[in-house]
């Protein structure tokens, strides 16, 4: 693309854009090719009958899904939700708004679905579907990041994620798939993570790992890769072994287990926390994903399944699993009732690494130098997965929490953001929900406009100097756009980064 | 033929709405999604449901004015609706006679809500792009019904003894007629008008919220397994 990107001004009042209809009208990302669609069992670019296949999953899908159905129906046009969208804030788009994001889903509802739209299509803002209608869809439900801030405030709690991941479906049935995200997931089908790395790239990273852990620490710590008989199954990102700051978490993982005594593994077969099926809203696949963490913790023997820092991971490992998969309780296929034999039930199934270290430091198994973490002065960036889509521990808001005290736990200087862009009112990264790809980098960069706001002032008025938070795609993006910003890239890491600094690591 | 509307439009309603209710309850939620932090008990679901259904509590949290004039309406339009309850019963319990001074004021208020939601739809851009004309007419159907109906409070006057009978008529099929009144005419046409609307337009926000999973789901998902009939049958098929 010719135009720059730059990061738009920050707002002078803390309000709403007026608007400024087609402003991202051309964003676009990467279509996928027919070998992509067709690894997924979608149809290529431009079948023939794709205005038949769209319409035809979209009232599969109104069968399917009752929040699809209700939210179709339900909405008044209040405007609630209309101020509330990072990307409609960064972009003044109108068509931004989760409101009109949404319209544009059920223009063609209302028109096919209901009599009023087939009888006066005009009054009730209904259309035809045509291919401009399916390129509109395409543009705009790829820069939703089904991140569910509007839902918090929606009066009947429409959540634009779910009507976002619709739209998906129905555009990957229609041949029109997102080459990033539907690229993902066949790359998780046959090797097992979103990366691409294969078994011997894991073994020749962890090893390298060892040796600069024992370089810094004197110490042997291990990280484990299809260790059978392990207590623990760690599955995370794949990010965490080669990106940073990501891999700092990784390390703060690793001595955590060490300091504890807890023998764990990673697994090369299920090597990937992060499960893209939920990007595009497809059942199917999202619990083919998932499924290949089962496998792994069945032929490793664990006893515990643990997931590292990942935000729409977590969501879909606790709000998901115990749906798709059975870890948890309840399901009764033969794989998932040997799965529950063999777990573990004293500890939460699954477990985010987040709960077990915190679980750990209160039973003082674990103990931090604060001090080491001296000259940083922290804030914490709730990832919009974990904080509205997931919880944590035995209480609502355990999510907002549990990081929390981690984070207080090991270093002396800690500031919140301002209300209103922390805990479930927090402000996506930007890059969130399938959109972490270069060929968007003008919308990522808009997109994280509140957040940017929000950290500045904890800048300026603390002198923040680390964002600490626990999701993979929320420290890639940062670590994109904060230059964007005039911020270092640095600036953005994870908790179990700032843990690994402070734990102290006898011999156990 | 005015009774002959009104038995259309009830008809219409009652069934249009159940059936309405019926696809909703019949269409699964397969995954767990409430927006969290969610309550974790089915009573904590209940409580945050009164709270959305009576207080108006997310929209609260979104816009303050949006919510004075949702709440404005809203309420004038429930003492309004309480009040007219004595034109269908005979004698009239006593708790609907004392409300229906209240009710003459909850009249005004419910207009000037109404007023203001409409307003809105012109004055703020965000809202004016996403209004259709529905959107307006909608406002403009319930604010002649809340006009007539003051209008014949404080105007006009019309033989609300003859309404009664009409209205106890139709509920025993023994119908009487009513006051040639262009204003009743006026009033009555536009509700049976609202209800034949109602189960074919946004107005099923209202049960919708009952059934929004987002909202009406207990967030236990790691403790109990939730799974929808088409996925079990998914699971077992392969």
């Amino acid at each position: 693309m010719a135009i720059e990107t730059k990061a738009p001004p920050y707002r002078t009042f803390n309000i709403a854009p007026a608007i400024t209809p087609g402003s991202m009208e051309k964003s676009k990302t990467f279509v996928a090719n027919d070998k992509i669609q067709n690894d997924l069992g979608f149809p290529g670019f431009e079948v023939s009958d794709w205005k038949e296949r769209a319409l035809g999953k979209m009232g599969e899908l109104l069968g399917k899904y009752r929040s699809l159905k209700v939210y179709m129906d339900a909405c008044v046009h209040c405007g609630a939700c209309s101020d509330k969208c990072h990307y409609f804030i960064g972009t003044g788009d109108p068509k931004n708004m989760p409101v009109a994001r949404q319209d544009l889903m059920r223009s063609i509802y209302r028109r096919y679905f209901t009599l009023p739209g087939k009888i006066f299509p005009k009054l009730v803002g209904a259309r035809d579907l045509t291919r401009e209608v399916l390129d509109e869809w395409y543009n705009y439900y790829h820069q939703c990041s089904e991140c569910r801030r509007c839902s918090v405030f929606c009066p009947y709690g429409i959540d634009t994620a779910e009507i976002t991941m619709a739209a998906r479906e129905i555009l990957d049935a229609a041949g029109y798939g997102q080459k990033y995200s539907n690229e993902i997931i066949a790359k998780v089908h046959v090797i097992g993570n979103n990366l691409g790395l294969p078994k011997p790239a894991l073994i020749d990273t962890l090893e390298g790992l060892e040796e600069d852990v024992k370089e810094d620490t004197g110490l042997d710590i291990k990280f484990p890769l299809d260790m059978k008989g392990a207590e623990v199954l760690l599955v995370t990102p794949s990010a965490d072994f080669f990106a940073e700051p990501h891999i700092d978490s990784l390390i703060g993982y690793g001595k955590v287990f060490h300091a504890a005594g807890i023998s764990w593994t990673l697994s090369s077969m299920s090597s990937e926390a992060g499960n893209f099926g939920i990007f595009i809203g497809n059942y199917e696949q999202m619990r083919k994903v998932a499924l290949r963490i089962r496998q792994a913790a069945l032929e490793l023997g664990v006893k515990r399944i643990v997931v590292g820092e990942c935000g729409h991971a977590w969501r879909v490992a606790y709000s998901f699993w115990n749906t798709l998969i059975g870890v948890g309780d309840g399901a009764n296929d033969p794989y998932a009732i040997e799965l529950q034999k063999q777990l573990d039930h004293r500890y939460k199934q699954p477990m985010h690494i987040c709960e077990l270290t915190w679980d750990l430091a209160e039973r003082k198994i674990i103990t931090f130098d604060k001090e080491a973490n001296d000259d940083r002065i922290i804030t914490f960036h709730d990832s919009c997965n974990v904080a509205r889509g997931s919880g944590m521990g035995d209480y609502p808001g355990g999510q907002f929490e549990i990081p929390r005290n981690i984070v207080k736990a090991v270093a002396n200087h800690f500031h919140e953001m301002p209300d209103g862009t922390t805990h479930e009112k927090t402000f996506c990264c930007g890059g969130g929900g399938g959109l972490l790809t270069d060929d968007l980098l003008d919308l990522r960069v808009k997109g994280s406009l509140p957040r940017m706001e929000a950290l500045q002032h904890v800048v300026d008025a603390h002198g923040v100097n680390f964002m600490a938070c626990i999701c993979a795609i929320c420290k890639s993006q940062f670590t994109k756009v904060l230059p964007y910003y005039g911020f270092d890239r640095r600036l953005i890491g994870g908790v179990h980064q700032l843990v690994s600094s402070a734990i102290k690591l006898g011999d156990k | 033929m005015f009774a002959v509307l009104f038995y259309f439009a009830a008809g219409l309603f009652a069934v249009g709405l159940s059936y309405r209710i019926y696809t909703y309850a019949r269409t699964p939620a397969p995954l767990k999604i409430p927006t969290t932090p969610a309550p974790r008990t089915r009573a904590g679901v209940v409580m945050l449901m009164a709270r959305e259904v009576f207080f108006f509590q997310s929209l609260f949290k979104a816009n303050l004015w949006t919510w004075l004039f949702s709440a404005m309406f809203h309420a004038g339009l429930a003492l309004v609706l309480l009040r007219h309850i004595r034109y269908f019963i005979n004698p009239v319990w006593a708790w609907v006679e004392f409300i229906q001074p209240f009710g003459i004021y909850a009249g005004f208020l419910m207009v000037a809500g109404l007023l203001g939601l409409w307003a809105r739809r012109f004055l703020v851009d965000r809202v004016r792009y996403i209004s259709t004309p529905s959107d307006h007419l909608m406002l403009v159907l319930l604010i002649a019904i809340g006009g007539s109906g003051l209008v014949m409070k404080f105007i006009t006057h019309t033989d609300i003894v003859a309404i009664k009978n009409f209205f106890m008529g139709l509920m025993s099929f023994n119908i009487s007629p009513l006051p040639s009144d262009t204003m009743i005419y006026t009033h009555l046409s536009l509700i049976a008008l609202l209800m034949i609307i109602f189960p074919f337009s946004k107005l099923l926000h209202a049960p919708g919220l009952f059934f929004s999973p987002s909202r009406n789901q207990v967030e236990n998902s790691r403790d109990v397994r939730h799974i929808s009939p088409w996925a079990a049958k998914m699971e077992s098929g392969k």
